[in-house]
């Protein structure tokens, strides 16, 4: 199962998807959030919905040099915290955006695809496919 | 609260020094509980008795509240400052990503003191506080530019506000507004002149952080029920539908709509300026605020051809709701749609309250028909109702003020009248200018009464609507208690910084379960207690600042036209007021 972003012109701003990440992490506020919500230039222009899409061949595992970042079947990656050194090759390597950091322990936060965001999605934005 | 809540700090800044402190008042949070119950505080610590509104010496005070980042809808930012507009209380509640904005960068509470000489804009990221030079911002003709400009500039997109004024609160019109993402307002009372005397141009804040919570599995729970009630009830669908513009039509139907400056309370044009008028011809986008799903914010396209040159577009989006459409609608007469949105633009792009500036131009409009000010006044400008170019043209000069008329015009109604005459019709209610409610004696009296004289503060429009309903009104004691127990408990929803789209969802029992997971535990009596206590100590600020429910003005205009409770009665509305005295006193 992977989370797709079916149409972000549905998008309201909202951001609940941000908040629900944490949440299902357990915790309150966004600082643990995998999902990114902002602006295309100015609200009227609608939103940008920043997500990992699972890629196939993913850029941020091909870079990490203690692979701690291993590809998972049927795209994106696995996250092995205890091998990650905190060098922020990911984060560059990811041309959408898609790590987010935990600037408080230094490493990276990546999408599980778990689809709680989408249960949280009112307007359709979100989806947990196959 | 909980031990490690960054809700407790208050970020102090003072703009004369360029320089920023930080204080715990984990005090001021423990007995208040945020938003306007902590600001009000705040406001009487740091304003002085007699504080000149536009003087260094009038702070502003931002506050949101222990639910914002927690749960949906605690999406509001309390605004407090001495209003340049009445010289006294001066409140008003923006969302956007405001709110939400100021939590996660770790404040509960931001109070601005002192006054720049030149022009700047503060940058708050997180811990980090940058006074930026804004003297190329200051006269940009667009406030809309302007956020984009700081857009650009600063970091964090998607997780910053960025409020900023336009050339009405550079000019210090009374009424002028703060606007924050283009969309949203601390529309009233003027905010935006006190940003403006400090040569504030804009404050961009932002953050990003985790809040703390007492147990995290009955936090997903309260959760859940608060934001399946919010996605799921029929009034959130209301909201997110048509919006609030949905109320023209049944409020015109009820006889309630004011109408080229309250002559009457229906409109004939109400059908072309209607919320499903909008809905189906201009809506272009609909937008929420963080952290509250129903997105009730609805954003009109106009595509308009420059005329210069063939196939020469440009496409204009700003939003739209119940009380612009009032305000420059109805009240103006103005039942072309185009007409409407061209003069919200204006507004929206120069940083005008859109309320106060539609009643001003509609007393102004009856005192020229009347012979009370002439073209030598309006330098030639002939107001006449539903000339929306007429409209463009005055609001450019309350802006620029080339002569005394157009200076009394953006000080407001109140003001204006107390110059030239015509106070019968001059629509302000405790010197700010009236909503778009002539629901009843209910609407009239709560605006009197309330604490900074909004439709927001008790609501006694809906006390009207439902007594129609009922066809009993009950005695003027009953409506004044009904209107002080509503206003009471806002100062609870309030201080949680609680949309009041959402009241319904957020019953007292709600609240204390949300409010428990955060480490404020307190029981329904002594939550009420509180309530009380803020709107006394508002009214103390107020009395302090010389405000008496005595000297309260009644415009003879309400008493004038019929409402869809029949005609009011003045004697009604002074027992109202009467009770309203005593009950405070107490």
């Amino acid at each position: 199962m992977k989370l797709s972003v079916v149409d972000t012109e549905r998008c309201v701003g909202c951001q609940s998807c941000m908040f629900a990440c944490s949440r299902r992490q357990g915790e309150a506020g966004i600082a643990r959030t995998c999902i990114g919500v902002r602006s295309a230039g100015g609200m009227e222009r609608g939103f940008v919905v920043i997500v990992c899409r699972a890629c196939n061949d993913p850029p941020c595992a091909k870079v990490c040099p203690t692979g701690a970042l291993k590809p998972r079947r049927g795209g994106g990656v696995r996250f092995d915290i205890t091998k990650c050194t905190g060098c922020g090759h990911c984060r560059d390597a990811c041309p959408i955006g898609c790590v987010f950091w935990d600037d408080e322990i230094n490493k990276p936060m990546i999408c599980i695809h778990c689809g709680y965001c989408a249960q949280f999605c009112p307007y359709g934005v979100l989806k947990l496919e196959r | 609260m909980l031990q490690d809540d960054t809700l407790a700090n208050v970020l102090y800044i003072d703009l004369s020094k360029k320089h920023f402190w930080i204080e715990k008042r984990q005090d001021l949070f423990d007995k208040f509980i945020g938003g306007v119950g902590v600001a009000t505080q705040l406001l009487h610590e740091e304003c002085p008795k007699g504080a000149d509104p536009l003087g260094p010496e009038n702070p502003i005070i931002f506050a949101v509240g222990p639910l914002t980042g927690l749960f949906p809808l605690a999406s509001k930012t309390v605004a407090m400052f001495k209003s340049p507009h009445t010289g006294n209380l001066g409140e008003s509640h923006c969302g956007g990503r405001s709110a939400i904005a100021i939590r996660m960068a770790g404040y509960g509470a931001i109070v601005i003191k002192g006054a720049s000489n030149t022009p700047l804009y503060l940058a708050i990221h997180n811990n980090r506080i940058y006074f930026r030079d804004a003297s190329s911002l200051w006269g940009i003709g667009s406030c809309i530019t302007v956020g984009r400009i700081i857009r650009e500039n600063e970091p964090a997109a998607g997780l910053r506000t960025i409020m900023r004024i336009g050339t009405a609160g550079e000019k210090l019109v009374s009424y002028a507004c703060v606007t924050t993402e283009t969309y949203r307002h601390f529309g009233r009372l003027g905010l935006g002149a006190v940003f403006g005397s400090k040569k504030l141009k804009a404050i961009v804040i932002s953050g990003k952080r985790s809040l703390p919570i007492s147990d995290t599995k009955l936090y997903q729970k309260v959760y859940d029920e608060i934001y399946q009630a919010a996605t799921g009830s029929p009034v959130m669908k209301k909201y997110h539908g048509l919006g609030t513009a949905e109320n023209i039509l049944p409020l015109n139907e009820f006889g309630g709509l004011p109408t080229r400056n309250l002559e009457k309370a229906k409109f004939e044009g109400a059908l072309d300026i209607s919320g499903e008028t909008f809905a189906e011809q201009y809506l272009g986008r609909r937008l929420a605020c963080s952290h509250c799903p129903v997105g009730c914010i609805h954003i009109a396209a106009l595509r308009e051809p420059y005329g210069d040159e063939l196939y020469f577009y440009k496409t204009s989006m700003f939003s739209y709701d119940f009380e612009p459409i009032y305000a420059l609608g109805s009240m103006l007469g103005v039942s072309e749609p185009k007409g409407f949105l061209k003069l919200m633009e204006q507004i929206e792009v120069l940083g005008l309250d859109v309320m106060s500036t539609g009643v001003v131009l509609a007393w102004a409009t009856e005192a020229q028909q009347k012979g009370i000010i002439s073209k030598k006044e309006t330098m030639g400008i002939k107001l006449s109702w539903g000339d929306h170019t007429a409209y463009m043209d005055t609001v450019s000069l309350i802006i620029k003020q080339p002569n005394e008329f157009f200076e009394a015009l953006s000080c407001g109604v109140e003001h204006a009248a107390s110059l030239y005459g015509g106070q019968d019709y001059a629509l302000a209610f405790g010197g700010n200018e009236m909503p778009g409610y002539h629901t009843g004696p209910g609407a009239h009296i709560g605006v009197l009464i309330g604490a900074r004289h909004s439709h927001l503060d008790n609501a006694g429009y809906s006390i009207d609507q439902k007594a129609k309903i009922k066809e009993n009104l009950g005695s003027a004691e009953e409506l004044a208690e009904s209107l002080l127990a509503e206003e009471r408990w806002r100062q609870i929803l309030a201080s949680l910084v609680i949309c009041f789209f959402a009241r319904g969802i957020y019953q007292p029992d709600v609240v204390l379960k949300a409010l428990h997971l955060t480490g404020f535990d307190v029981t329904p009596e002594a939550l009420l207690g509180i309530g009380e206590e803020i709107h006394k100590e508002k009214y103390r600020f107020k009395t302090r600042e010389g405000f008496s429910l005595d000297k309260l003005r009644l415009p003879k205009r309400i008493l004038e036209t019929p409402s869809p409770l029949g005609k009011l009665d003045e004697k009604f509305i002074h027992r109202a007021i009467e009770y309203v005295k005593k009950s405070l006193s107490k």
